[in-house]
């Protein structure tokens, strides 16, 4: 493919044809690695020609191969499943490959998610608190007696299933954790993404617990009566689930427990 | 052992309490509102609640008795409240910090609660101890005197923000947090929801700044007679009240 060049700004686009409105983006990142003792926090500026359909995940692939090869930060599937490259995007929780940089100012600030350890750089990590969060919920099915695995197992009205995977949509980005006021306060709070999971097994016919049950998981101000109904998970929720209708069910629920 | 049911019943508590505080609120400045229509549609109003148009004679302890109910539901409500409140400055620092990077409009609605909540703590006390104490004082013209002349104008602006700000932002709160009328698209609701909260702010904040001057205007007029009683046209002398 040729690449044409324009002759104002001499600058070329990825598809070749030249763009005179390319602008020129600064991306500020807050850079600190813990594992160094030297490292202090700090926010450094990169600058680079913003490309079409240019996402912050190019951009900060552009920014470690020109210009900061030491840079940290995560991803895997590059197209919002994996939900590893969270950050905060100038301030709001998002993941990088979903943000398009020609929607934003061309000034953007990049940061790490909070609450959860950083790693270095814009790299969190969001698995430790996920594990952690599974194992104190509890999130998995729960069953009396051993399956048998040999068996098919029983059928589930379509409707059901349909609803158990809307919720199980959850990618564990860590994004709502990021934008609850109430987890930034009170770092024992479940968050959202744990209240989802229990909605989730708690629709789950095959999941044997009672409300009594779930009551003892999240029945206290560390779990669904801890939640201030800020709804920031709710707003920035990347993958866009009803935790809304998610954190005012749960409560319904719990509250009737006598 | 099984976890306790307490933070249920305190959560279901502090709402109940918060959405018939508020609920009152929007009744009271339709009451103190009635001074817009005239002295004597007020000092009716006043009358009607010491029982006067039941018994034929005004019982201000009836209001005393009401005003003191009400002041347990409002230090109920505070101490419930007071529970989600930042514990100390490392929390208050934090949700600070993150409500001005977030620009998000709830997590914002939260902190006006937490602010104007605290000042209620002073401001609503010092109003509902009155009315509990001189009830009978609660007319045209004692209301007016207790504005201008008692210096309560400063007060009662202060609170007039405070209550409708709170009171509003409260019961939308409420609703999205139990998910009630949310229908099938929430997002619809809740952005109508909010919508009708500013109306109603507005709506009561300027009632209660309209009823405010017509108070502090009649306190101006009335001011060298501080203390009398106003005796509407159908009556020819003051009323003896019963405690």
């Amino acid at each position: 493919m040729s690449k044409s060049s324009d002759q104002t700004t001499g600058r070329e686009t990825q598809t070749g044809v030249s763009d005179q409105s390319a602008r020129r983006l600064t991306i500020k990142i807050l850079r600190h690695n813990p594992q160094d003792s030297a490292s202090e926090p700090r926010f450094e500026a990169f600058e680079l020609d913003e490309a079409p359909g240019m996402t912050l995940f190019i951009a900060l692939n552009q920014i470690r191969d020109e210009q900061a090869p030491s840079l940290q930060f995560d991803f895997v599937c590059r197209a919002g499943i994996c939900g590893s490259c969270g950050m905060l995007i100038n301030g709001r929780p998002g993941l990088a490959c979903r943000t398009l940089t020609s929607k934003m100012a061309p000034a953007i600030t990049l940061a790490p998610l909070p609450v959860f350890k950083l790693i270095g750089d814009l790299s969190v990590d969001t698995g430790a608190w996920a594990r952690q969060m599974g194992e104190r919920l509890k999130t998995w099915v729960h069953q009396e007696s051993e399956p048998d695995i040999d068996r098919l197992e029983e059928r589930m009205e379509p409707d059901r299933a349909e609803a158990i995977y809307e919720l199980d949509r959850c990618i564990e980005c860590g994004c709502c954790i990021a934008a609850c006021g109430t987890a930034r306060m009170r770092r024992d709070f479940v968050g959202a993404a744990g209240i989802n999971k229990m909605a989730r097994f708690r629709l789950d016919p095959r999941d044997e617990r009672s409300d009594e049950d779930f009551y003892e998981l999240v029945g206290s101000d560390d779990g669904v009566f801890g939640c201030m109904t800020l709804l920031g998970c709710n707003d920035v929720c990347p993958k866009e689930l009803p935790l809304q209708t998610q954190l005012a069910f749960m409560r319904r629920k719990m509250a009737r427990v006598k | 052992m099984l976890a306790s049911r307490l933070p249920a019943r305190l959560d279901v508590l502090q709402s109940a309490s918060g959405v018939f505080l508020a609920l009152f609120m929007w009744l009271h400045m339709f009451f103190v509102s009635s001074i817009l229509l005239g002295k004597d549609a007020f000092w009716h109003v006043a009358r009607f609640f010491e029982g006067y148009h039941i018994f034929g004679k005004p019982y201000p302890i009836l209001v005393s008795g009401f005003a003191l109910f009400v002041f347990v539901m409002f230090i109920f409500h505070a101490a419930l409240a007071m529970r989600k409140f930042p514990a100390d400055y490392r929390e208050y620092s934090t949700f600070r910090k993150h409500a001005g990077e977030l620009k998000h409009g709830d997590t914002t609605l939260w902190f006006v609660q937490v602010y104007t909540g605290f000042a209620m703590f002073f401001l609503g006390s010092v109003h509902l101890y009155t009315m509990m104490t001189r009830p009978e004082s609660i007319g045209p013209y004692g209301s007016a005197d207790r504005i201008v002349t008692d210096w309560y104008w400063p007060l009662y602006l202060l609170l007039l923000f405070a209550v409708e700000l709170h009171g509003s932002i409260g019961l939308y709160r409420v609703a999205v947090k139990w998910g009630w009328l949310e229908g099938r698209n929430s997002a619809a609701t809740r952005r109508n929801m909010k919508r009708a909260k500013w109306l109603v702010t507005v709506f009561f904040l300027a009632l209660g700044l309209l009823s405010l001057a017509a108070y502090i205007k009649i306190g101006i007029d009335h001011r060298d007679n501080y203390g009398e009683h106003y005796v509407p046209a159908s009556l020819s002398v003051p009323l003896e009240p019963r405690q």
